[in-house]
């Protein structure tokens, strides 16, 4: 491979916000961001070990029919390359295994819940350890949100931020950690990289719509130990131009470049330095 | 015997599904309950091992971290009623669907035939509640009787080892495939018989057309070569019945109509779609010239216009009422659905951008007694809304503009308006992109979902009357995931060019989508018994006209059928070769290798007998109708207020959030706008290419009120609100599409319909106002719709919407970052209002809130509004507007409110500067709902250049924006009027719906 970042958007079974996601990793700086039906991973046309980066984008795989992500879940784990013995899976673990990253948005976020891969407080990606279930008003719903970011948390996604706005919209937001114990040692180790917050990014914020699901300890975002796997409700890639912000006809001091461009921006840095 | 996963949440986890349902069962029913709690149940009917079910039901069924699950076990407990629905056989059912392949994925084996799982959901009521009212909240709120089924049992008669007994909803039909023939040589009364008892929905004259046809020497000659008899075939007729249908034949709008104009005048018009539609593209085309911008018109699926060099646009909208008014969350879920595959298969295929919704309901409070068969109006909006979030939202689409209309008419039958916007390259492998054709020799191809008997009969139900006979399997669910799976699998089959055609199976199914295609080739041979079906069973002309939904008709070229093919399986597609195209001349449908359709493809497409009708108007003054004398108010803020709280003004944000408006990242003006994104955007600014600032507009016009007085009128006030809207935010006047989607009562006279002729009468008056208008707008119709039944009827009980046009409007902006919002942005900013005010209050809001009507509906100059649209467009060109907003519902008074309050800003207007014709009361300026008017506001430094761009037209000065949060209004002697706090105008605009 010479010396380009290469970002890989999966593709398929309900996946809707996969073109965004590639648009936003091309403006952050990805020399290749290549949108892959999974069909193409399954058929052994397209791999995992070709990209640095690995997005799990939006949308409502299997139209989230036995509770989101879950039945996408189920077909990542079992799923196996054609005319080989190799699982999907397998290629993840490896993807994993090669300090690459891999950043879950919305729907990519619940799958990556509920495959174990976040927030694996211990290290061990294959155990459920969280889940997100539906928000406590019981509807989708659409709204921007602001979001605190910890600033002692690894996630290489979010280095330099202390704040970021951007919309969610889901029906099933509402992060829940398995126990107390699991909470606390993702607080600890500041794992609970996004939450929910006034707009002066002060403190985190319990109650609706401020905190739009009722997520518990107000997560909206979650990284792995490493700070390489990172997932989050809200879109970053929903707002990566001025235009994107609901109020940008009126607020006239807003830079061009939207903030969730930033997160891919950082992804990208963190390649180049790391990776290439 | 099947197994039971029961899938609950675990004690102490917050069910926030049963606390709605709580919730809901309290506001809507008024029962109050202690909680509810709900449980997940698959009745898994297979062939496994019992480790199998385990494994999946602790894997994909089951979310470890807050659910608990049990096979063959009830987990219920705890409750005082349990209230079990599942779906009836045969009713789509989405998640059982996902659960199924989930278990396939674990077991590395597909399911065999007549396998399933089926999914139920258990609420656990409690409370004081008896089987009386359990019933109610099955009927009334949970279940709906066409599509599902309850078992409800007491905490008593619940056997805690046992469970619920299980029901396995499984098809199971006898039925051998069978082809009837049907005598046509026979009275007329017996004609009419047939078509009423077959659910035809075909006239007398249409059923003789038939007769002749089939007693024809040559035609029986030809039928005998194939080997069929001189009597048609089930397959047939029913073939005939809904291609002849007025939902695809449209032969209300292909009518010849004598038409009495009430002074004396008569006319013939034959076809109304000729005349005022077809025609009024062309003209406009021609005026056009080279600047014309229309690429396909009428023939496709949906309208195509040019974008820009690269890129071409469509456009569809379509109505589901019926099937709406039978199953609100599948009709409107197929009606969002089914416009998806409209927008996708035009020409040879586009990616969808964006979806509008248009809802007309009856008032969700309504609290009168309901005659039978219709669902409560509160059910009606739930399921709507609830379907068209599903189809929406899934399928990744954003819903970009809307709204709702309230009118007690349409308890009788809602009205449910879904469009699909979409994008295709300008060429595809050298050739234009919105031109397609099946060429002889191709394979028929089907992709997608499978058959059942899903919506049999929909073309033909719709062409009716809701009444007591109305067929439960009329109703669809539609699944997005399926169709998702497709799309994502056409769009590439489009790239490697590996079809000829393509088009939607819809209305008619396949005998509509192959009937409809092979009129490029002249025929074609369809083996019906090729058709992957759901369940065993069907009847042969059941296969044939079946409406089962997520399906797509191909034209193939044979070189290509292997490709093609192999690449539906690999993404999980489901494709099948169902014959071929061919220029026989005849409609040939087999089964298992024998005839049982052999039509003329002439006589199919063109032996409909021409409808007459005859039209005769009534003036409003001849009907009865005047100006009511009505007092002044004494306190136009506290009327203000009421007309804010009225169904049709209130803020629909309650609606709006539920659904996805930015997916894709390209909504770049989004429905709610304002300081804290809660005001009413006129229309939606979509930005399809991340490469490109350029822009589509997208905006509608609905005003049904007007046609108590004159669907004329109603007509041009729809057509000018949707350029006003779509003008407001940035739309190019000169680069703008309208399509024209009829809902009528039934206007052919009968004993049914004694007014009849009227109806007729107000159809061909509002046709008239369509190319009056468009043609002086310069705005070409390339798309449309209608649907002429909107009646209800049972006994003597006939309830008839009020005529509705929707006029939906797309068009371009060259650059989005020039779109102006609703609000208002800044203290000292100047407030004007543009264009003249009217007496014209007939039928507006704020008659309707004093109980009259009245008669001077408002009226468009259309010459004097498109010089208003060029100069506002002029004016954003040049940045001057801070904020624009067009004056509807409400007039004056409700404009200014809201641009007030979406900015969260006060406003100082006086209203002796408002310019008008003739001297008007305080009350006739603030509420007259003349057209073609919008209210700006200007920064002050641009206010020399904002008169001077406007010199030409009426613009009055009406004050300034200000930072007290107030709305102060100087009155006709320089008293102060109104002065109204704008958080309790936005708190009482919020108020209605907000809990919806």
């Amino acid at each position: 491979m010479a010396k380009t970042v290469r970002a890989v958007v999966i593709a398929g079974n309900g996946t809707n916000c996969e073109r965004e996601v590639a648009a936003a990793c091309r403006m952050a700086g990805c020399d290749v961001a290549d949108v892959i039906h999974i069909a193409e991973l399954l058929a052994g046309r397209a791999r995992l070990d070709d990209y640095h980066f690995l997005n799990l984008a939006g949308g409502f795989l299997d139209g989230d029919d036995l509770g989101s992500a879950k039945a996408g879940a189920n077909r990542l784990l079992h799923a196996r390359i054609q005319g080989s013995e190799e699982h999907l899976s397998d290629q993840l673990r490896r993807f994993i295994a090669d300090g690459k990253l891999i950043m879950g948005v919305c729907n990519g976020f619940q799958l990556m819940v509920k495959m174990g891969l976040l927030p694996a407080v211990d290290g061990d990606y294959q155990a459920q350890s969280a889940t997100l279930t539906f928000n406590d008003g019981g509807r989708f719903e659409d709204r921007w949100a602001y979001l605190k970011v910890d600033p002692a948390s690894p996630c290489v996604f979010t280095r330099g931020l202390t704040g970021v706005y951007l919309p969610v919209r889901h029906g099933e937001g509402k992060f829940v950690p398995a126990s107390d114990e699991v909470l606390s040692a993702m607080e600890q180790r500041n794992l609970c990289v996004l939450k929910y917050s006034d707009p002066a990014f002060e403190g985190p914020a319990f109650d609706y719509p401020l905190n739009p699901n009722g997520s518990i300890a107000a997560i909206a975002g979650v990284c792995d130990p490493s700070g390489r796997l990172f997932g989050l409700m809200p879109h970053p890639e929903a707002y990566v131009h001025r235009t994107h912000h609901p109020r940008w006809t009126r607020e006239a001091d807003l830079p061009e470049e939207g903030m969730g461009l930033w997160l891919y921006q950082n992804a990208v840095r963190f390649i180049r330095d790391h990776l290439l | 015997m099947p197994w039971r996963i029961i899938v609950g949440l675990k004690d102490g986890v917050r069910d926030a599904r049963g606390e709605r349902v709580r919730r809901e069962i309290s506001r809507h029913l008024q029962i109050e309950l202690e909680s509810v709690r709900t449980i997940d149940v698959y009745t898994v009917d297979a062939q496994l091992s019992d480790a199998e079910v385990e494994a999946a039901a602790r894997g994909p069924f089951c979310d470890p971290v807050i659910q608990e699950v049990a096979v063959n076990r009830p987990l219920a407990h705890d409750f005082d009623m349990l209230i079990e629905v599942g779906f009836r056989p045969g009713v789509t059912d989405n998640v059982g669907r996902t659960a199924r392949e989930a278990i396939q994925y674990l077991t590395g084996r597909k399911f065999a035939e007549g396998e399933g799982v089926y999914t139920s959901v258990q609420y656990l009521l409690k409370g004081s509640i008896d089987k009386v009212a359990a019933e109610r909240i099955a009927h009334d709120f949970l279940g709906n009787a066409l599509i599902q089924r309850w078992t409800i049992l007491s905490r008593d008669e619940f056997d805690p080892r046992r469970g619920v007994p299980v029901t396995v909803p499984k098809v199971v039909s006898t039925a051998h495939p069978e082809v009837r023939e049907i005598d046509l040589n026979v009275s007329d009364e017996e004609l009419l018989r047939i078509s009423k008892d077959g659910m035809l929905a075909l006239n007398l004259e249409e059923m003789k057309a038939i007769q002749a046809y089939v007693a024809d020497p040559e035609v029986r000659a030809r039928r005998a070569q194939v080997g069929l008899g001189d009597k048609l075939t089930d397959a047939e007729l029913e073939a005939l019945a809904q291609t002849w249908s007025e939902h695809c034949k449209h032969k209300i709008f292909a009518a010849r109509i004598e038409y009495e104009d009430g002074e004396g005048g008569r006319e013939t018009i034959d076809s109304l779609f000729r005349n005022f539609i077809a025609e009024t593209t062309r003209e406009v085309r021609e005026n056009l010239g080279d600047q014309d911008f229309c690429l396909s018109v009428f023939k496709d699926n949906a309208g195509v216009i040019r974008f820009n060099d690269d890129w071409s646009i469509a456009f569809k909208v379509e109505t589901h009422n019926s099937p709406s008014a039978l199953d609100p969350y599948g009709g409107a879920l197929t009606g969002i659905v089914g416009v998806n595959r409209d927008a996708f298969g035009t020409g040879m295929g586009a990616r969808l951008l964006f979806n509008t919704d248009v809802f007309c309901f009856a008032s969700p409070f309504y609290d009168q007694p309901l005659p039978p068969r219709l669902l409560h109006p509160r059910r009606i909006f739930e399921g709507v809304v609830e379907g068209v979030e599903h189809g929406g939202n899934k399928s990744g689409i954003p819903t970009v503009n809307g709204s709702i209309v309230f009118d007690e008419r349409f308890a009788g039958k809602p009205l449910v308006y879904c469009g699909t916007g979409s994008i295709m390259p300008a060429t595809l492998h050298g050739k234009p992109c919105h031109e397609k054709k099946a060429l002889v020799g191709d394979r028929i191809v089907m992709v997608g979902g499978r058959i059942g008997k899903d919506g049999i009969h929909g073309a033909t139900f719709s062409s009716e009357e809701l009444h007591e006979g109305s067929p439960a399997t009329a109703v669809q669910i539609g699944d997005p995931i399926t169709q998702r799976r497709m799309f994502d699998f056409l769009l590439v089959a489009r790239d490697r060019g590996l079809y000829n055609s393509i088009t939607d199976n819809g209305a008619g199914g396949l005998s509509s989508s192959v009937g409809e295609m092979s009129e490029d080739t002249g025929g074609f041979e369809l083996h019906l018994d090729r058709a992957p079906l759901k369940y065993a069973g069907l009847q042969p002309w059941e296969i044939l006209i079946s409406e089962a939904q997520e399906r797509m008709t191909l034209a193939v070229p044979p070189d290509k059928i292997q490709a093609f093919l192999q690449l539906a399986a690999e993404m999980d597609v489901e494709a099948s070769d169902l014959g071929q195209f061919t220029s026989s001349g005849y409609f040939h449908c087999l089964y298992q290798g024998r005839t049982v359709t052999y039509l003329d493809m002439n006589f199919v497409h063109k032996g409909v007998p021409q409808l007459v009708l005859p039209a005769r108007w009534q003036a409003p003054q001849a009907r009865g109708l005047k100006e009511p004398v009505l007092a002044e108010p004494r306190d136009l803020g506290a009327t203000l207020k009421s007309l804010l709280q009225r169904l049709n003004i209130c803020s629909k944000e309650s609606v709006v959030r539920r659904y996805d408006h930015e997916v894709q990242a390209g909504t770049v003006v989004k429905p709610l706008t304002g300081v804290v994104d809660d005001g009413p955007s006129d229309a939606a600014v979509v930005r399809p290419l991340s490469e490109s600032f350029e822009g589509i507009v997208v905006s509608h016009g609905i005003c049904p009120r007007y046609s108590d007085i004159d669907t004329y009128h109603m007509m041009a006030c729809a057509i000018d609100e949707a350029l006003r809207n779509y003008v407001a935010v940035g739309g190019d006047i000169a680069h703008v599409a309208g399509l024209d989607n009829f809902c009528w009562c039934d206007p052919v006279e009968s004993e049914k319909t004694p007014d009849g002729a009227y109806k007729a009468a107000q159809l061909v008056r509002a046709n008239k106002a369509l190319r009056d208008y468009c043609v002086a707008f310069g705005v070409p119709l390339i798309s449309g719709k209608d649907s002429m039944k909107n009646d209800y009827m049972i006994g003597d009980r006939k309830i008839s919407i009020p005529p509705t046009v929707l006029f939906s409007v797309m068009g371009r902006m060259d650059d989005v970052r020039r779109a102006v919002t609703m609000d208002v942005k800044r203290p000292g900013d100047l407030v004007y209002l543009l264009g003249i005010t009217r007496d014209e209050l007939g039928a507006s809001e704020y008659y309707a809130l004093r109980g009259a009507i009245g008669c001077n509906v408002p009226r468009v100059d259309a010459p004097y509004a498109l010089k208003l649209f060029q100069v506002v467009n002029r004016a954003q060109k040049q940045g001057v507007l801070a904020s624009c907003h067009d004056l509807s519902d409400g007039g004056l008074g409700v404009a200014l409110a809201e641009t007030a309050f979406a900015g969260g800003l006060g406003l100082k207007v006086d209203l002796r500067q408002v310019k008008s014709e003739g001297a008007l009361r305080a009350d006739q300026l603030l509420f007259s709902e003349t057209p073609s008017r919008f209210v700006v506001t200007v920064p002050a430094q641009h206010q020399a250049q904002f008169e001077e761009i406007f010199a030409d037209v009426h613009v009055s000065a009406l004050g300034r924006v200000c930072s007290e949060p107030e709305l102060r209004i100087t009155g006709m002697q320089g008293e102060v009027l109104m002065r109204c706090n704008i958080d309790e105008l936005k708190a009482a605009w919020q108020a209605p719906l907000k809990e919806m």
